[in-house]
């Protein structure tokens, strides 16, 4: 049978770095079913055993409340791996034993890797671990995982556990005389019942029962609700009797008697400082400038500035070589398949949708690897530090800025990797709500729609007009972050107790191998969906064909001009290269043909179901001033942000318009009598705030573990949008503000 | 504890929080008893870094309100 070993510990133990010291890059990452926690298993490989190793979440303690400790409690029941190695920060000795003591509470057979023995050093101190293993009954192996000391000791440990096939004794620690008789109590209750005993130990569930634990009380009430109900009754009188008492809980009870037994094993000259202790850790020192009251956000704003610089414009070199790379594709496939439905459906569907899917891996490796650097090193604890008091009045957390910057909070970011940036957030909550806003930045695709339309209309104050529209999205979606967290997410603020880890220097395997886990992810779970909804978009501005009576008439017509020149002519530009200078004559032939064609796209767009859609909308779109063609260009903006601007070419006879050079479209709505200032400004607002790209949609919907959510955006943003759009266009047509 | 100035110290007196902040605190070593350290503020004043077992941890001074300590 294949041995499965669990690792665990607090976060920043040096875990993960333990973690793929062993396994190396033998590593699988995937999801716990219907949550968001990760889930890393990996292999260690030694003397030709082949041992299964499973990361578990990070926590500090094995309560009920956070996904993460559940997860972790969850693994060490249903699994019941063979040992549960519990990696302890040396450096930090006692909160670290704080779960190894839930560990050995349980009854799991642990095994200690004291880590970061050497930093513990440089700071003065001293362990025991002799000790520290004899007092718990444990093997404590000094690691330093960094430097991959230790390793081999710690597993040959493991594997004796593995080998032995012997329950571990587990730890009865003393909660004090009133917890101490009514645990005695209940647990005879439990063992007369069998009561959850197949799978908990008696004492345990007796103690989840006093701590309050809605899990373990959800599945005594399923499996013996009067045993449970009478459980959570002598739980209830023990803690108001507590409370008449001592004004305390049975759970803080129990935390300080945790306390109280290690700092007693402690206190027994296993812990040793060498010096003073109150001297200032290098850590502090960097802090008092980092977080300097003028220094920090000037030293934060210059950080995420180059996080953002980095992650946009180192990966503009890739980014290219894969539109190069594509272009190229999709130029050999329009010359050597024959014209026809099969040519579209490849160029328009499936090479731009998988262009489309892997464009953005640059964009998230990068993403990902200066947020490792920023995480790794501390850094981004201090920024969710010193941003959390503004973050706090909307109802998100300090950590949120990372995404919305990301996003686009500096114009010209992206909301896929804003999307996932947002798992450096730890509380559910504050999570989603940054998850469901971000997309209201103006990223890098809105660019294009605005810079079109700011052109025709406010050309006269283009950079001021540029910067409102960043200010907008900012409000807008700092007040929305904040309406949904008083409506549908509602909910107290998550705590902010949060750890400020010591600075620490990185490696670059730990960053190398948490980017390419990101990137594959990305790739195989958003790609296949996103290359699907990318076919079904073409199929809807493709589907049904103009009818052949129509395309007849196109034909006749591009017959009759061609007929109505000299033949030299016809064959002229029939014969010509792409680059062949033409004739005067040729050329105006070649315009003319050219204009016809895109008569023709013009007409099948609107003759295809998204046409239908946005010529049958347009009684209900004209509130806000939008044309059919203005619908069928958002449509397309569905699949990407800057095709609203090639769709409205193509809408207006343009044939296909270079998003970067958008000149003529310019100038054909600056004199289009449709078209007026105030109808481009609802068209920004709209562009703002309306349903996200849907490779954007597709992630929410993985990040957040449901696709409730992916289509809450679509739908919610979408009539938010409109609502706003056409308030900006009636309110202002009703008071007479920029008209034509 | 939203009183005390920076790099004072003191020792918890009594923690007023329960439910999931109270388990929370609790969880990260902020017992009765135990001796913290003022490590300093934020830029806005809010939240507050406090040093406790060697540690440096971060608190909302609306949660540090319900930490009672004595100060030395």
């Amino acid at each position: 049978m294949e041995t499965i070993i669990a690792l665990a510990g607090n976060p920043n133990s040096g875990k993960t770095t333990l973690f793929n010291g062993l396994t190396g890059a033998r590593q699988h990452v995937g999801n716990y079913p219907g949550i968001t926690v990760e889930k890393k298993q990996g292999t260690y490989v030694c003397n030709g055993s082949r041992i299964t190793i499973v990361d578990l979440p990070g926590t500090y303690s094995l309560t009920a409340y956070s996904q993460e400790e559940v997860v972790a409690r969850n693994f060490l029941v249903d699994e019941n791996p063979k040992v549960v190695i519990d990696i302890v920060d040396a450096s930090n000795l006692e909160r670290n034993l704080y779960l190894t003591l839930q560990f050995m509470e349980m009854g799991a057979p642990v095994c200690i890797a004291l880590n970061m023995v050497d930093v513990a050093r440089k700071r003065g101190i001293e362990i025991d671990e002799k000790k520290l293993s004899a007092f718990l009954g444990v093997p404590v192996i000094p690691t330093v995982a960094r430097k991959g000391l230790g390793k081999t000791a710690l597993m040959d440990a493991a594997e004796k556990i593995a080998g032995k096939n012997k329950k571990p004794v587990p730890l009865d620690i003393s909660y004090g005389v009133d917890v101490d008789q009514t645990l005695l109590d209940m647990e005879a209750e439990i063992r007369k019942k069998n009561f959850l005993t197949n799978n908990y130990r008696a004492r345990w569930v007796a103690l989840k029962y006093l701590e309050n634990d809605e899990q373990i009380r959800a599945i005594g009430k399923k499996t013996n609700p009067a045993l449970s109900a009478k459980l959570e009754k002598t739980a209830t009188d023990l803690s108001g009797h507590l409370q008449d008492t001592l004004n305390t809980y049975p759970e803080a009870v129990i935390a300080d008697h945790r306390y109280g037994y290690i700092r007693s094993i402690v206190n027994k000259g296993i812990i040793s400082f060498q010096q003073d202790q109150s001297r200032y850790f290098v850590s502090d020192k960097i802090d008092k400038i980092l977080t300097h009251r003028f220094l920090g956000p000037l030293i934060m704003i210059a950080t995420l500035m180059g996080l953002y610089h980095f992650t946009f414009t180192c990966s503009e070199t890739p980014v290219g070589w894969l539109d190069f790379f594509f272009g190229w594709i999709g130029g050999a496939a329009d010359a050597y398949l024959p014209d026809g439905l099969i040519k579209s459906l490849v160029i328009s569907g499936i090479i731009d949708g998988v262009g489309g899917v892997l464009g953005f891996v640059p964009l998230i490796m990068f993403m990902f690897f200066g947020i490792s650097v920023l995480e790794d090193t501390g850094y981004l604890a201090r920024v969710a530090f010193m941003l959390d008091r503004i973050f706090q009045i909307f109802g998100l957390h300090g950590s949120s800025v990372m995404a919305f910057i990301i996003s686009g909070g500096i114009a010209g970011g992206c909301a896929v990797p804003g999307v996932m940036a947002t798992r450096t957030l730890r509380s559910p909550r504050e999570r989603l709500a940054t998850l469901l806003t971000v997309p209201f930045m103006n990223c890098g695709a809105k660019l294009p729609v605005f810079a079109l339309l700011v052109g025709a209309f406010f050309a006269q104050n283009k950079a001021g007009v540029m910067f409102i529209i960043t200010l907008v999205a900012w409000g807008g979606a700092l007040v929305i972050a904040k309406f949904l967290r008083i409506t549908v997410i509602k909910g107290a603020a998550a705590p902010f107790v949060m750890e400020l880890p010591p600075y620490r220097l990185p490696t670059f395997k730990g960053l190398a191998i948490h980017t390419w886990e990101r990137t594959l992810q990305y790739i195989k779970k958003a790609g296949t969906i996103i290359l699907g909804i990318s076919v079904i978009l073409w199929a809807m501005m493709t589907f049904p064909g103009l009818p052949e009576s129509q395309t007849q008439g196109f034909e006749t017509l591009r017959q009759a001009e061609i007929s109505a020149v000299h033949s030299m002519v016809a064959a002229e530009l029939a014969s010509a290269g792409e680059k062949t200078k033409l004739s005067a004559e040729a050329r105006i032939l070649q315009n003319t043909l050219w204009k016809i064609d895109a008569g023709k796209a013009e007409a099948a767009l609107k003759y295809s179901i998204a046409g239908r859609l946005g010529s049958a909308m347009e009684s209900v779109s004209r509130l806000a001033g939008f044309d059919w063609r203005t619908n069928i260009a958002l449509m397309g903006g569905f699949a990407a942000k800057e095709v609203v601007v090639s769709t409205l070419g193509t809408a207006y006879s343009l044939g296909n318009v270079d998003p970067e050079e958008n000149e003529s479209l310019s100038q054909i709505l600056a004199n289009d009598p449709n078209w007026s200032p105030l109808a481009a400004l609802s068209l920004i607002i709209f562009t703002i705030f309306y349903a996200p790209c849907f490779v954007a949609v597709v992630c929410i919907a993985r990040e957040s573990g449901s696709w409730k959510w992916g289509l809450f955006s679509m739908t919610f943003n979408t009539i938010l949008a409109f609502v706003l759009a056409t308030l900006v266009f009636q309110i202002g047509t009703a008071m007479g503000l920029l008209g034509r | 504890m939203r009183q005390m100035r920076d790099n004072q110290t003191g020792i918890i007196s009594a923690i007023k929080a329960d439910g999931e902040l109270g388990r929370r605190i609790r969880d990260m070593g902020l017992v009765s008893g135990a001796s913290i350290q003022i490590q300093g503020r934020a830029p806005l004043y809010d939240p507050v870094a406090l040093r406790v077992m060697g540690f440096t941890l971060t608190l909302r001074n609306n949660e540090a309100d319900l930490i009672d300590v004595e100060v030395e």
